[in-house]
């Protein structure tokens, strides 16, 4: 008898209970599947975890929005989705530098967007140190989104469904900076790909294994890229200068840290989905592949604060040159670049 | 009946973790209070107003200042027998150009006789890397470099026929947490003990600071404007720094 009457009050409550939490989901629809960040395998932990900023659908859907929202810039014409583009892997296809309002061209080739929640400084100097505070550098800057916090403020208050979608992320319609770069978080942070044949192979998934060339190729990138290009992000998020001038044109990381053998150093970019995030270089100057392992061959400058691993540059042959590309594939994540959750809706 | 005994076991603990809480409660004797402090601010003595008045810097050149605001944080206080008490989540942007941020009122401090104060004059190094804040540290307030994240803890900005600067202008930002540029300074007063600072749950004292914007251009470093007028972090702001940290502040006065 105890125990039936039990069963009847546990049943009673969940119901109850369910019946609570259904009502709250009313009101604007939320995305079908939950949101969630994974770390994969055979990352380790991540610099940023959303303690502070509780990840929720409602969350990321405003962050997304405010992501593809061009009426954030000063001439409405660029969201932070113009220059960082799905299907280049969150970088800027066929744009040296990024394109900002009023036609202005910024000095700097736009970064691809994924895995940031591992890194602890962001842009091509290191500047920014906190994901969630490095929108502001591209909303504020001239050759960018040219407008400021208090504009975007204004605008979100009196523009439908925003307050609603504010509500329903943090809780009120209150709209400050706090929770727009809070929510935009919630969107970037979950840019994570670690899906690519890559790591399928290190994780030992179905069975998926190298091509004879790309392992070959793999062990190639072992002896003379991880120096810099170091697993599993494909960079180990130093800041080095290799050689691409004599005399760099764009100061680079000493801008930051006002020191002078830091002149001309950048930080080194990821690998990751490289197969897409053409032009390549900060300042895009290079289109192609070949044309980056033809710098790095033939074409390294002894400028002043050369990283010392370049100073011979790194010599590859025409099948050893094959195999680095076929393994350098093989870090193209299709289900990044596809996943529809992550694109305009 | 089993269910009962498990209940009772269960109910009892409780109960008596109650009843212990409760004589807690009783021990307990702190009491807490407020106090204010007023930030006068002046240039080399003379009451300080943007925008019309010329001053003097200590190389003898003439300027005017048209924004001065300054971040003051981690408010510490401490007793003659040693303890202090830091105030919790404590940044106050005092900005010239708002009267009311010039009077900080800080609450739930617990009662007693200070007789020193300490505070950062601008933001710790953590925050300056803590991601979205709100409040006196909302980037909104424009003392937040986008490109190069963290605090401005001490904006002056103003003119001077000396500067040879674009429209003669003097733009003195200075923050910068990281070595060898790091601009966080520490400010200590002692108070005279004879009138320590007295916090009663029925008086509420108010500590008055002079607050010098010349300071900035001496102490350390007599700064031409001819030479130096723009530095948002880096070495020039670590001069300026260097000067401000020694007369940017004085403890003048506290109305117990």
């Amino acid at each position: 008898m105890w125990k039936k009457s039990i069963v009847f009050a546990v049943l009673f409550l969940s119901i109850a209970l369910m019946y609570a939490c259904s009502k709250n989901e009313d009101g604007v629809e939320p995305e079908e599947k939950k949101i969630t960040f994974s770390v994969p395998s055979n990352f380790p932990a991540p610099v940023y975890n959303f303690e502070e900023n509780k990840l929720s659908n409602a969350g990321f859907a405003l962050g997304k929005k405010l992501f593809y929202e061009a009426r954030l810039s000063a001439d409405k014409s660029v969201s932070c989705g113009s220059c960082h583009q799905q299907f280049a892997a969150f970088a800027n296809l066929d744009h040296k530098v990024s394109h900002g309002v009023n036609n202005c061209q910024g000095k700097r080739n736009a970064p691809p967007l994924f895995n940031l929640a591992w890194q602890k400084a962001f842009f091509w100097d290191g500047g920014v140190k906190n994901i969630e505070t490095s929108p502001l550098n591209a909303i504020t800057d001239a050759c960018e989104m040219g407008t400021n916090i208090e504009t975007i403020i204004a605008f979100l208050k009196s523009t439908a469904p925003y307050p609603e979608m504010f509500k329903q992320a943090f809780g009120s319609t209150e709209i400050n900076s706090q929770v727009i770069l809070k929510s935009l978080t919630q969107f970037t942070a979950v840019l994570v790909s670690g899906n690519s044949k890559y790591d399928k192979v290190m994780r030992k998934e179905n069975g998926i294994s190298f091509t004879t060339d790309e392992q070959a190729g793999y062990t190639l990138f072992k002896a003379k890229c991880t120096s810099c290009h170091a697993e599993p992000f494909f960079t180990d998020l130093s800041y080095r200068n290799n050689g691409l001038d004599l005399v760099s044109a764009d100061e680079g990381r000493s801008h930051i840290t006002g020191v002078q053998t830091d002149f001309g150093k950048f930080r080194v970019p990821s690998l990751r989905n490289i197969e897409y995030t053409s032009p390549y270089m900060h300042d895009g100057r290079f289109y192609s592949l070949d044309e980056v392992l033809d710098h790095y061959s033939s074409g390294v400058k002894a400028s002043e604060n050369l990283d010392p691993s370049l100073k011979n540059g790194i010599q590859l042959n025409n099948s050893e040159r094959t195999q680095i590309k076929a393994f350098l594939k093989t870090l193209t994540d299709n289900e990044f670049i596809k996943n529809t959750i992550y694109g305009e809706s | 009946m089993k269910l009962l005994q498990y209940l009772l076991a269960l109910i009892c603990p409780i109960i008596l973790l109650s009843s212990c809480k409760k004589s807690d409660n009783e021990i307990a004797v702190d009491t807490k209070s407020s106090f204010t402090i007023e930030f006068e601010h002046q240039v080399n003595g003379a009451e300080l107003a943007l925008n019309t008045t010329t001053y003097k810097n200590a190389k003898g050149e003439d300027f005017k200042i048209n924004v001065f605001k300054y971040y003051v944080s981690n408010i510490k206080l401490s007793k003659a027998d040693g303890t202090t008490y830091l105030v919790p989540d404590g940044y106050y942007l005092i900005d010239e150009s708002k009267p009311t941020s010039k009077l900080i009122t800080i609450n739930d401090v617990p009662t007693g006789d200070y007789t020193k104060i300490e505070y950062t004059i601008g933001v710790d190094y953590a925050r300056n890397f803590a991601g979205a804040q709100t409040g006196a540290l909302d980037p909104i307030n424009g003392m937040f470099w986008t490109w190069n994240s963290g605090y401005i803890f001490v904006k002056l900005e103003g003119t001077s026929p000396q500067s040879t600067a674009t429209n003669n202008t003097l733009t003195f930002h200075i923050g910068g947490v990281v070595d060898p540029n790091n601009t966080i300074r520490t400010f200590s007063a002692e108070i005279n003990s004879a009138n320590p600072l007295r916090v009663r749950s029925d008086g509420k004292p108010d500590m008055h600071f002079i607050v010098n914007a010349a300071s900035l251009f001496t102490g350390t470093t007599d700064v031409s404007f001819a030479t130096l007028n723009f530095t948002m972090g880096g070495a020039n702001s670590v001069i300026v720094a260097n000067n401000y940290t020694k007369g940017l502040f004085r403890l003048d006065h506290i109305h117990n």
